[in-house]
């Protein structure tokens, strides 16, 4: 097991968002974790990264308790996680290539070319060879996107993680994000987490897919079981049918 | 709630809110202080900062130091005439400037300028993710942001303000000349008659201070800025308001201890 959320708890204030989630992620699959907006999807991927610590519970990622590691460990442990956030979250003052070799500038024996080297690479990889000079607010929604994920993948981290990477796109875009992840996946054999409410995006780019309800899981299975389900709350979501939501409450 | 108990739930609430905040302070400060052992991340930001924070803010520095030499010089005379000597004229110019108006009222400005754009700035990147990206590339937001900003501020602070002080002071001497018909000697005279080497440490310590307390208010308003353009909209007035207020408290506890 690579990634296991185990009993996370989490609240902010009063408001409790986590309430003993389990979850866990399968080395070399993609896995999807779809539920409501504001049902903790995003505090989740947070806690993997160690971006926020449980109240209560474990968070394991290679073997690692993040939520039991120092500034210094967590550090070295998201050299090995890229994170792709959901407005991209670029460096607005900096180029295109200056933001895809932010991470690569961390590591030790990288050199300026080889840095070069790399970020054209990576930009290449998301279609968007030749964009180095270009500065974030040249760009559109999906090429923001997509220098997000190049960022990510720089360091050839094991994990990534998508926070609502299709949210907001056009279809023609969403299908491009998704083929990306797709591709991530295969070609640089990482592990993905997806945060996402979009179900055509879930069932095409993951092996299996877990629901967040109320602060737990409600599912976890492959898109073939999610869509045999019988579970009138993942039914009502996956269909979006708010009735069968409304009957199971 | 019971009606009666709504302003005292309202007291309590900022009693903690105000507790809270202090104590998030406190950790942020101790933060910045374990940052500076990471030279390479704010290292390569500090002549930057400095550029921005000092040399941006020397043409409103000096703006505000010219009038205030100017006004200092008139109302002395106004005060004087006929009752004491008008060299002294010079020896309030100077004097004042110095130890007084020159390091405030350029602490002051310098809290809407340079606070402010800080608590914007950082602000903006806290509702946009920014600073989470940075610390998903394990990079320290405290020492790669905090750091060069808070030692650009208390570096370049004790500059601006000798040079709003030189430029009142020089403001002051020319507004005696033409205005007020008194001669260079005289002004001079007046000007040299108290001063003492010490009111400019004084004056730089008091300044460097202010640095440090307008860039770290910033900075702390930017990191604990949420919601989205609102957020960041409250976030810079209140770096402003606060940093304010903090200057002119250190600027009593300066004058308490620094000149007994």
């Amino acid at each position: 097991m690579s990634i296991e959320l185990v009993d996370i708890y989490k609240a902010f204030g009063d408001k409790e968002v986590l309430k003993g989630f389990s979850v866990s992620i399968e080395d070399g699959q993609t896995t999807a974790i779809i539920g409501a907006s504001g049902s903790g999807k995003s505090v989740t991927l947070k806690h993997i990264v160690g971006l926020l610590r449980p109240d209560r519970g474990d968070v394991w990622v290679d073997g690692e308790n993040v939520s039991r590691l120092d500034q210094a460990s967590i550090f070295q442990l998201r050299r090995n996680v890229g994170f792709v956030f959901q407005f991209a979250a670029l460096f607005d003052s900096m180029t295109i290539a200056e933001n895809v070799g932010m991470g690569l500038r961390r590591m030790e024996d990288v050199s300026e070319s080889e840095i070069e080297e790399r970020v054209a690479d990576c930009l290449a990889r998301v279609n968007l060879a030749g964009y180095q000079d270009r500065y974030p607010a040249e760009l559109s929604g999906g090429q923001r996107k997509r220098v997000g994920l190049a960022r990510a993948i720089a360091t050839e981290p094991k994990y990534i993680l998508y926070d609502e990477p299709t949210t907001g796109l056009d279809p023609v875009t969403k299908a491009v994000i998704d083929e990306l992840i797709m591709r991530m996946a295969d070609e640089l054999d990482v592990t993905g987490v997806v945060i996402t409410h979009d179900m055509d995006s879930a069932y095409r780019i993951s092996d299996s897919i877990a629901m967040l309800y109320e602060g737990r899981k409600r599912f976890q299975g492959t898109p073939d079981e999610i869509r045999k389900t019988d579970d009138p709350v993942v039914k009502g979501f996956i269909e979006g049918r708010p009735e069968l939501l409304e009957e199971a409450s | 709630m019971n009606k009666t108990l709504e302003p005292v739930h309202a007291v309590g609430s900022g009693a903690i809110r105000s507790v809270e905040a202090v104590g998030k302070a406190g950790y942020l400060g101790l933060d910045a202080l374990k940052a500076l052992r990471k030279v390479d991340l704010w290292g390569p930001h500090l002549a930057s900062q400095m550029a921005r924070v000092g040399v941006e803010s020397v043409p409103i520095a000096l703006f505000i130091a010219t009038f205030t030499g100017i006004v200092l010089a008139l109302q002395a005379s106004y005060t004087f005439t006929g009752a004491v000597p008008l060299y002294f004229v010079g020896t309030l110019v100077g004097k004042t400037m110095i130890l007084e108006l020159g390091p405030v009222l350029t602490g002051l400005a310098l809290s809407g300028r340079v606070g402010a754009n800080i608590a914007a700035e950082i602000g903006t990147m806290r509702v946009t993710e920014q600073i989470d990206a940075l610390e998903t590339l394990a990079y320290d937001p405290v020492a790669y942001l905090v750091v060069p900003r808070v030692l650009a501020g208390a570096i370049m602070f004790p500059m601006v303000v000798v040079l709003a002080n030189a430029i009142g002071i020089l403001a002051g001497w020319s507004t005696s000349l033409i205005l007020l018909d008194m001669s260079s000697p005289e002004f001079l005279k007046g000007l040299r008659l108290f001063f003492e080497a010490w009111d400019v440490q004084y004056s730089m310590i008091k300044s460097a201070s202010f640095g440090i307390t307008v860039t770290s208010v910033g900075c702390f308003f930017g990191f604990h800025t949420t919601g989205g353009a609102e957020g960041v909209g409250i976030s810079t007035t209140r770096s402003v308001v606060v940093a304010s207020m903090i200057i002119l408290v250190l600027d009593a506890f300066w004058a308490a201890t620094l000149l007994q």
